[in-house]
Parts: structure tokens; C-alpha cells; sequence
């Protein structure tokens, strides 16, 4: 087994937390992992990317090739990341700042407000990198969710567990629901 | 906090600090350079909870001599930075290693020369390690290729530069760097640590540049009661400057043999798949690991591939190579610069096999495509 | 006249470099008897140095001792100091070693406060190069790289160090050897970042080229230009132009670096511990 996850969006979007804290929830799982992320100008305020590798052995070549799964957070990291999917894989849109899609062919695309939930259902926007993880989760099987629990809860700034759990199961329902829609 | 033993998420910069004060590392001096800045930072949280010691110091330079100046006193010393830094450093690692001053010099290596790209990873920096400073010397360069390997290979870092008096470039790469891996963190009782030989006879008694049969002089701490002298000059075994042929001579030439008494017990390797390899890929740092997925491939399309990994670049492993390139067709040798070790793999082979590189310098990692599509070719 | 302070010399090392008539072995006679003053034991003093004339000290000096590359004495000590705070760490530099190779450690160390002593021996010239000009060679100077003429203005040193932060900075010169003995004193007694500038004189490649063929006239020289701070005080500034000042120029009470550091390894490790319980 290997899966390449590509979580990808805007600066301040706390993607790369989110793709530590997946990658956490993958050691927890007894995986192995490995997590890289794109750094400089384009990481500030740009585009910015985190990646996550998962498998069963070593991990050789740290850097994705093809993603298996991708999330697109910004309408700019859609327009470039989403047709680079595995066929037979899977893109998470958040609706919320994604309006168009372009043609993927042969992947699942699941379509959540995450920025939304976020800022109305979890009560914070900032909590969107958690509302996405949780989607991931719930609905690409990265990661058990007892494990990613552990992980946000052992990551996230003390004081603010439980609004980011909060926002990390609201994920993993809205995004499970989303799947039995599409 | 601190780490305890057991499994974690580490960075790549995070392992090397870590490992570092579990090898017995006690003064950091440094200066803000992406992408190493994450090994100062960790440093300056940590080191102080052990009663070790952090200073950002004002530039490069200053932070290699504060660092030899911290040894001196007896503190296992460190220092990071990247291209930039490294070329302004190397007068400093001139000086430990005629001085003999234990040492671990880390170079996260990016995309050069000058400014280049900061973010970006390069391995261009291999011959500059061996060679950066004016005039012969002995220096060891250790490269690891994973977060987990960075965390056991500093330890040997420090432990070698303290056993042989020979400071140590760490030279890792931006991929390694950064990226986020699995580490098992072991017990601290588990980790095998080395000090630099002392003395064995009363202050007066003391001659602090002669050597025994190991060819490595005991060394004193400022301020222990060894009241000896320490110059960048040509020296004899009193310490003292000296301009005699024969001192001069003999010091370079001990310094040379140490070198090689050293070699065997700091030669660091792993081969995969090389016994039966008709055509063989010497790789370090992060493009070792696109070279072990190349063997796989390799493998499972039925060309019998092998990797020899180097986690010692200096000195280079040449007796690897050359056992390889007595049985390999051919050799290739992936390099993030436009061909450095590629001639030292040249060398080692001798004619046995045919040597082939492969570079890459656009900033971007050497895939295991690549490395496969050039197996197929030589 | 004050006690010979031999037993801090490695008198087997001698005869020292230093040319007839230099003025660096009165101003490393004024450290000695300052440290013997003090009654430091030699265990506990660590000497550093970088390149030049001056730097050369070290060598002849019974402490333990270092001798470094250009510029970076006061680096190199601020590991010593930081590795072990209870020495008494003590850089001797030259003007071209300390205010132009060495400028950036001069000022960040005195900024620091850190508790070294700096004792800068300026003879205005690169000696150990045979006569280049310095950051402290007067204007109008003749060098061998100033043919024509420094066309530079000199640092002021002193002003320059105690502006950055340092605790105490003093001057003197070889011909007021006494006075030059007891600043010295006074700056290895001080806690943080200390300096003291002690003109010399270079008679081989700075007095021959300026009118002054003898180390007897650049005493001389150096006798007729100093002006002690009291008098100084009283003095307007036209009659101050072309002469320097000297005694302490500057003394505060600021905390010391390797102090400040103890404080927080302190603090570290009480969070450590709390987050342990």
C-alpha cells in the first residue's frame, strides 16, 4: 500500500498543519510516512502545498508523483492541482472557495463548504485546515479516526482542543454524507 | 520539550538538533540561513533545558570560531548553515582541523552558487566540503538521506570528530531538511557516546600536539590546569609555531595518516541489491532514496540493479566502489550539481566499469524515473 | 617602578618577534602586572588572540592560550566565555585585527556586554604586512598602500566601543605604562564587555614613514598628544584637535551576558520540569 495525499490551497490556510497532523495520526497507525511541503514566496500568502506519503514499507522516494488524493482549498490550487489525480482517485473541493472545477476524469470528486463549516458550524474559520482533515479522514481512509483525534489533540495549541476536534468531526460526518450524495 | 524515547513525527532539521544534544551536544553558535534556521531554532529552545549552551552570534564566521572557542573549553560544539554560510566558514574549518579542535559543521545544502535558490534543494556543495579550505587537511563528511537516519548519523558525527579530533561536515540537503518522517527515538542509555582523548600524564608533563599510535594527541580543556597554546600556525608537538622543514612536514604528514587511520572506522555504507547487480547507482542524501526506488523498479522489470549508498562522502568510500565495479557493468551516479562525486566513483572504478552520471539543477529532486531511464542506457 | 612580572612568561619561547623599539612588549608588560595586580592564578586566565604583531602575545604568556585567525579573537573568545564562564577571558588584538577584520565581533561582544577583556594595542599600521594603512592610521598618514597620503578618517575606538555597550573602555598608551597597567586592571575587574586601546608605537614601518625616526620620538609623540580626561573636561574643543584623550573614557553597570544566560537555562529547565510533572 501507498497513497500520496497533496493538500493544497493558500497561505494561512494551516494546510501544512493539517498534513502534520495526518501524518502524526499515520505513525499512531503504525504507518509508515512521510510529509514534505512546498516552501519560499509561494508558500506566503500564494499557493501553498503540504504533502503526505503513506505506507506500509519504507518509503523510498519522499515526493509525490501522482496523488491519490488531492484537497483544494483556493480556486488557484484547483485549477492546478486537481486534474493531477490518480485516476481512480479522489478530489475534496472546498466549495466554499472553489467555484469551478475542471473536468477530472476517472477520480471522485467530493464537493464540501469546509471554509464554511469552519466559520459557521465549528464557529471559527480558522478551524477550516480541521474541518478538512476530518473530510479527509472520514472519507479517504488516510488514517483511523481515533488516531487523527490523538493527533489534533496532541498538535493544536493548548486551549483549543476542543474547538479543533469539534471542527475535525464535523469533517469526517459532513464529508461522509457528502459520499453516500455523490 | 525534550525528547523522550519512543516514536515521533520529527522534521529533518528537528532530528539533527535532537540527535545532536543526544550525542552530547552542549554549545550551538549560529546565524539565520534558510534552510537550516529550523536546527538554530530548535537548538535555542532546547539546549538550555539540558545547561547546554545557545548564542545567535553576528555573523558566519563568528559562529565557527565561537564554536572552536567553546570545544576548547571542553563544550562538544555545533554549528549550521547552508551554501552561503558554509563558504564563509571555511577559513574557521581550516583552522579546527590543524588545531585539531572537535567540531560537527552542518551544511543544509540548497541551490548555489551565491544566493541561488534558498528553498530548494542541491547536493552541489560535496567537493567544497572536502576541499573548501586552503591547504590539506583532514575532514570527514557524513550525508544522511532520511529524518531517521540524520538523527543516528549526527550522533556518529559527534562521536567521530571527538575520537579522531577531526571536525565533522554534516551535509545534508533541503529534501531531508525539511521533510517530516517517522523517528524512533531510543533511550538515552542506549546511545553509545565518545569523548575526546585526555591526558593521561600531569600538566607539566603535557605536550598537547604529540600523538601516540592512534596518531591522535590527547587534548586538555582551557582552564582544567593544562596550560598549553593553540595556533593556526604551523606547530610542533609543543603547540608552538614553528617554520622547520622537518615540523612542518611531519605535521602534515601525521595529520594525513590520522586521515587514514580513521577511514575504515568512519566509513559509512549500505548497499542494496549489489551482489548480483549488472549495473549498479552510487547516490547520497535524498536522491539515494529515488535511486533505491530505481533498483525496485529496475528489479521487477528484470534488470538486476543494485545501489550503494554513501553516508560517508569523505573519505570517499572508494573500496565500495571498486568492489562493485568489479562485478557491475556500468555505474551511475545521480547528482543534484553538475557531476562531483561522479569522478571520485571514476576513480574507484579504475576502468572495471563504465561510469555514467546524471545531474539535475533545476531545484527539483532527481525522480527514480530518471535514475531507471539511465540504467536502461549504459 | 613595578615588580617584573616574569613568571607569567613562557621565557623559553623568547626572543619575541617584535621589532627594536616596538612598543608592544610595554603594553603587554602593562597586562601582566594589571593580571598580577588582581592576583589571578594562570589556570584560570585564557588568552586570545587573532593575527598581527599584537596577536603574537599569547605565545610568550604562561596562560592558557590561543592564537586564532584575523579578526575573530573576540569570537572565538565568546565561545570560551560562553563554555566556561569562571575563566577570565582576555583578547589581545592590533588595530587592523580588532577595527577593521574584526570590527562586527568588536561591537556585537560589547553590545552583548559579554565579560571579555579587550585590549587593543594601536600602532596606527599593519606591522606584521610591513606598513599598510589601518582604520586607525591618522589622516594624511603616509603607508604603503597610502602613497599619497591616508585620505581615511581614523575610527575613534574607544567612543565607538562604548557606544555599541560595553561596561568599561579606557585608553592609554605605552609611554604612560603605569596608567595604561591600572586601566587594564580595572577592565579585567569589570563584569561585562571591557576595552582598553593602548597606542603604541610602530617606530619600523609607521615612525619612519611620518617624520618620526625613533620609537624615542613616537614616545615623545605619544607624551605630547594625550591628554588625561580631567584635563580634557576643562579644555575646548579647538584645543583638543589633534590630540587624544586618555584614562576611562566610559564605565557603566550593565548586565553581564553569561549571566544573563545562567538566567535562562533557569528558566528553561523549571518549564522543563514543570512540563515533566
Amino acid at each position: 500500500m501507498r497513497k500520496e495525499v497533496r493538500l493544497s490551497g493558500s497561505g494561512g490556510q494551516g494546510l501544512i498543519l493539517a498534513g502534520i497532523i495526518l501524518a502524526e495520526a499515520v505513525i499512531h497507525d503504525g504507518h509508515e510516512v512521510v510529509q514534505t511541503q512546498s516552501y519560499g514566496p509561494e508558500a506566503r500568502g500564494g499557493a501553498s502545498r503540504a504533502e503526505v506519503i503513506i505506507a506500509d514499507e519504507a518509503i523510498d522516494y519522499p515526493k509525490v508523483g501522482t496523488p491519490d488524493v488531492v484537497l483544494v482549498m483556493s480556486q488557484e490550487a484547483c485549477n492546478k492541482y486537481a486534474r493531477q489525480v490518480k485516476p481512480g482517485g479522489m478530489v475534496v473541493v472546498d466549495e466554499t472557495n472553489v467555484k469551478t472545477v475542471p473536468d477530472v476524469e476517472e477520480a471522485r470528486v467530493v464537493r464540501l463548504p469546509i471554509t464554511d463549516i469552519a466559520r459557521h458550524e465549528a464557529g471559527r474559520q480558522v478551524t477550516a485546515n480541521m474541518v478538512a482533515l476530518g473530510a479527509l479522514v472520514g472519507i479517504a481512509g488516510l488514517a483511523t479516526p481515533e488516531a487523527a483525534e490523538r493527533a489534533v489533540r496532541e498538535r493544536v495549541p493548548k486551549g483549543t482542543e476542543d474547538l479543533n476536534l469539534k471542527a475535525f468531526r464535523l469533517g469526517m460526518k459532513r464529508a461522509r454524507e457528502a459520499l453516500g450524495a455523490t | 520539550m525534550l525528547s523522550k524515547a519512543g516514536t515521533r513525527l520529527m522534521q529533518g532539521n528537528e532530528a539533527c538538533a535532537e540527535g545532536a544534544i543526544a550525542a552530547g551536544l552542549r554549545f550551538f553558535a549560529g546565524y539565520p540561513i534558510t534552510p537550516s534556521t529550523e536546527i538554530a531554532e530548535e537548538l535555542a529552545l532546547l539546549l538550555p533545558k539540558v545547561g547546554g549552551k545557545f548564542i545567535q552570534m553576528e555573523d558566519e564566521i563568528a559562529s565557527i570560531s565561537a564554536i572552536i572557542g567553546a570545544s576548547l573549553a571542553g563544550a562538544k560544539s555545533m554549528t549550521a548553515t547552508s551554501g552561503p554560510g558554509f563558504s564563509l566558514k571555511q577559513e574557521g574549518i581550516g583552522f579546527a582541523s590543524y588545531t585539531e579542535v572537535p567540531c560537527v559543521i552542518v551544511n543544509v545544502q540548497r541551490v548555489g552558487p551565491s544566493t541561488g535558490v534558498p528553498t530548494a534543494p542541491a547536493q552541489g556543495d560535496v567537493m567544497q566540503a572536502r576541499w573548501g579550505t586552503h591547504g590539506d587537511h583532514p575532514i570527514i563528511v557524513l550525508c544522511p538521506s532520511s529524518v531517521a537516519e540524520t538523527f543516528t548519523l549526527i550522533i556518529e558525527a559527534f562521536n567521530i570528530s571527538e575520537r579522531w579530533r577531526i571536525p565533522v561536515i554534516f551535509l545534508m540537503d533541503e529534501v531531508v531538511a525539511h521533510m517530516r518522517e517517522k523517528v524512533v527515538v531510543p533511550d538515552v542509555s542506549q546511545i553509545k557516546l565518545v569523548e575526546r582523548p585526555r591526558p593521561q600524564v600531569a600538566p607539566d608533563q603535557y605536550l598537547p600536539y604529540a600523538a601516540g599510535e592512534d596518531l591522535v594527541p590527547p587534548m586538555a580543556d582551557f582552564g582544567s590546569g593544562y596550560r598549553y597554546h593553540v595556533t593556526g600556525l604551523t606547530h610542533d608537538q609543543t603547540g608552538f609555531p614553528t617554520t622547520k622543514a622537518p615540523e612542518v612536514g611531519a605535521l602534515a604528514r601525521r595529520l594525513d595518516a590520522k586521515m587514514k587511520r580513521a577511514a575504515p572506522h568512519v566509513t559509512f555504507v549500505d548497499e542494496l541489491l549489489v551482489d548480483d547487480a549488472e549495473v549498479a547507482i552510487f547516490a547520497y542524501g535524498v536522491t539515494a532514496r529515488a535511486a533505491a526506488k530505481a533498483v525496485r523498479d529496475a528489479r521487477a522489470q528484470g534488470l538486476k540493479a543494485g545501489l550503494i549508498k554513501a553516508k560517508t562522502l569523505w573519505p570517499f568510500p572508494s573500496e565500495h566502489v571498486r568492489r562493485v565495479a568489479e562485478r557491475a557493468r556500468a555505474i551511475v551516479v545521480p547528482e543534484m550539481n553538475m557531476g562531483q562525486l561522479v569522478l571520485e566513483v571514476e576513480r574507484a572504478s579504475a576502468g572495471r566499469a563504465k561510469v555514467a552520471g546524471l545531474s539535475r539543477v533545476d531545484a527539483e529532486p532527481i525522480t527514480p524515473d530518471e535514475i531507471l531511464a539511465r540504467l536502461r542506457e549504459v | 617602578m613595578a615588580m617584573p612580572v616574569t613568571h607569567y612568561l613562557r621565557t623559553s619561547k623568547m626572543p619575541h618577534i617584535w621589532c627594536a623599539g616596538c612598543g608592544h612588549g610595554i603594553v603587554l608588560g602593562a597586562v601582566l602586572r594589571a593580571i598580577d595586580s588582581l592576583g589571578l592564578d594562570k589556570d584560570e586566565v585564557c588568552v586570545v588572540s587573532g593575527i598581527g604583531c599584537a596577536s603574537r602575545a599569547p605565545g610568550y604568556l604562561d596562560f592558557n592560550t590561543l592564537h586564532t585567525t584575523h579578526g575573530r579573537a573576540i569570537a572565538f573568545a565568546t565561545g570560551i566565555k560562553m563554555a566556561k564562564p569562571e575563566l577570565k577571558v582576555i583578547v589581545l588584538t592590533g588595530d587592523g585585527d580588532a577595527a577593521a577584520i574584526g570590527g562586527n565581533h568588536l561591537i556585537h561582544a560589547a553590545r552583548r556586554n559579554i565579560g571579555i577583556t579587550t585590549v587593543c594595542f594601536n600602532n596606527s599600521i599593519y606591522g606584521m604586512t610591513s606598513g599598510q594603512y589601518s582604520p586607525m592610521t591618522p589622516t594624511g598618514s603616509l603607508a604603503s598602500t597610502a602613497p599619497y597620503g591616508n585620505i581615511e578618517e581614523p575610527f575613534d575606538l574607544c567612543d565607538l566601543v562604548y557606544a555599541a555597550g560595553a561596561s568599561y573602555v579606557a585608553r592609554g598608551t605605552a609611554y604612560h605604562a603605569l596608567l595604561l597597567s591600572k586601566l587594564i586592571a580595572k577592565a579585567i575587574a569589570t563584569e561585562g564587555f571591557s576595552f582598553v586601546e593602548a597606542i603604541t608605537q610602530c617606530p619600523t614601518y609607521y615612525g619612519r614613514r611620518n617624520n618620526m625616526r625613533s620609537a624615542v620620538d613616537m614616545l615623545k609623540w605619544q607624551k605630547e598628544h594625550a591628554v588625561p580626561v580631567a584635563a580634557a573636561a576643562k579644555m575646548s574643543a579647538e584645543e583638543l584637535v589633534g590630540k587624544f584623550r586618555i584614562g576611562e573614557l566610559g564605565t557603566r553597570t550593565r548586565p553581564e551576558y553569561t549571566r544573563r544566560y545562567a538566567a535562562v537555562i533557569e528558566t528553561a529547565q523549571k518549564e522543563e520540569a514543570e512540563q515533566d510533572a
